[in-house]
Parts: structure tokens; sequence; C-alpha cells
């Protein structure tokens, strides 16, 4: 096994236990915060991204390169139409389904087995999107 | 001065009915995975891409077969693997509750799971490419992502919560 890919899974394992415990892998709390009925959610994003604005902007600084990589590269994203007709689509989805890539993954690790269709047709959806634009 | 913290704690319920902690804990728990991911290797680990990069095994029209899909498809199926089990195994282990089902309704998740899909590819990025990594890189396209799909998401929820859904 490739020792970027081991890395990738250990950081999955954290990742999903991480959704786990916040209780994002169950679409009754996301829905909860869609409701506003629990703002839970944005400590959630907020503490997460907080964490990671760290090892992208301040750790760079002091260690030149990684040690399984090239470079350290910011994640950039040019901004389109595409990017908020994207956005508003997937934020009918997710009010529909309480369902985001990464937690409906760790919803099947606790056991929610239904979140397998939801996946099996984000599959659908990112193929046809695929097909549409090539 | 008792009245205040009393005003406070009634506030942090109702903004919080379940309390901060697991928010808290499962928060760091993720950050601490994405930014040791960043910090060993220079990678990203986001989510929504692994959808068109698992279906460059299959499918090969041209779209597909981009580069960047062919050069990060094996490492996002270690993650998403990973992910399946580190929840699988925080609910076996930590957690109190054990295994969990769901009852939404599986339409929901059919219908929400496709424009979930789509929507995420199209927009480049989801909660976990727009939302943590793209926040954390201070990306304006991002936080514009991520503002419109938190609105749109809470505009669709309370239009169903009208019909009764």
């Amino acid at each position: 096994m490739k020792p970027k890919n081991i890395v990738l899974f250990i950081g999955g394992l954290i990742f999903g236990a991480g959704l786990a415990a916040g209780g994002m892998s169950k679409p009754e709390i996301v829905l909860s915060f869609l409701k506003l009925e629990d703002l839970g959610l944005l400590v959630l994003m907020g503490c997460a991204a907080g964490i990671n604005f760290i090892a992208i902007n301040i750790v760079p600084k002091f260690i030149e390169k990684p040690i399984l990589g090239e470079a350290y590269k910011p994640r950039t994203r040019i901004f389109g139409k595409n990017t908020i007709i994207g956005a508003i689509i997937f934020g009918i989805g997710w009010g529909v389904s309480g369902l985001c890539p990464g937690a409906a993954l760790s919803s099947i690790g606790i056991g929610n087995l239904p979140a397998l269709a939801g996946i099996a047709m984000m599959f659908v959806g990112a193929y046809m999107m695929g097909r549409w634009f090539s | 001065m008792l009245e205040t913290l009393v005003a406070q704690n009634t506030l942090t319920q109702n903004l919080f009915p379940l309390g901060l902690m697991p928010y808290i804990v499962g928060g760091v728990l993720i950050g601490i995975a994405v930014a040791s991911v960043y910090i060993i290797t220079g990678t990203h680990a986001t989510q929504s891409t692994f959808f068109t990069s698992t279906l460059s095994y299959f499918v090969k029209r041209p779209f597909f077969q981009r580069r960047t899909y062919l050069d990060s498809r094996e490492w996002r199926l270690y993650f998403a693997a990973g992910i399946i089990l580190g929840a699988l195994i925080y609910t076996v282990t930590v957690s109190a509750e054990g295994l969990w089902v769901s009852s939404v309704p599986l339409w929901r998740f059919i219908i929400g799971g496709f424009l979930v899909g789509f929507g995420t590819r199209l927009s480049s990025g989801c909660t976990s490419g727009h939302g943590i990594s793209g926040l954390a890189s201070l990306s304006a396209t991002s936080l514009y992502a991520v503002i419109t799909f938190i609105l749109v998401g809470i505009i669709t929820v309370n239009i169903l919560g009208v019909f009764g859904i």
C-alpha cells in the first residue's frame, strides 16, 4: 500500500469518527440544523475549518514542503455561474435528504444502510453532470 | 449575576438542544484529520470529487478521464473507506448508542442524493470541499458556495415543512 493511501485511510478513519461523534451521520440532525432548530452544524464546521486554516496558512511558513508531496497548494476554485447553480442544486438535495457526500458515507458506517440509496444516486448525479458537460 | 447565567444557559439550550460538546468534539476530529493529511501530503482531503474520480474506472468519456480524476482516484477510495470504517468503529466502541437507522423516508435519499451528486460536482465542492477546505483557504468562491447551499437548504426544508413533509 502506498504511504499516501495509508495517510488518507487513517485520515478517513478520524474524519468518519468526527462525523459520527458530531451527529452529522444522522440526516435528522442535519435537517434540524436546516430547520434552524439546532445550530450545532455551524460550530462543527467552524472548528474543523479553523484547525484546517492553521494547517493551510501557518504550517507551510515553517515547513517547506510536505513529507509525502511536492508542494503545499491552497485550494483554489475559479468562481463562475456553475459555482452558484451547483450550490443551489446541492442545497435543494441537502434539504430534501439531509445527506452530503462525506456524511452519507459515515451514515452507512453508523448502520444507516438506506443511505446507500442516497450514495448510489450521488454517483448517478455525478455521472449525469459529467455527461452534460462533456 | 445568577439571572444572566440562567438566561445564557437557556439561550444555549435553545440554539443547541443537544449541547455544544458533540459538535466541538466532531469538528475538532474532522479538523485534525484534514489538517494532518494536508501537512503530511499537501492534499486537501475533500469528498465530492470521489464520485467522479471513482466513475473514471468505468466511464471512458473524456470528461471522466481527466488527469485530476485519474491522479486522485486511488487515495479518494482509501479516504472514503476510512470514513465508513471510522464511523463504524466510533459507533461500536465509543458511542453507547450502537447501530442506528434513520427514519427519513427512502425517497428523500433517492431524490436528494441525485441532486447532491449533480450539484456538488457542478459547483466543484461540497460541505467538506467548499466548507472545510475552501473556507480554510480563504477562498471567496467557496464562501459564496457555502452561503448559497446553506441558504437554499434552509429554504428547501422550510418549503417541505409547509407541505407537511
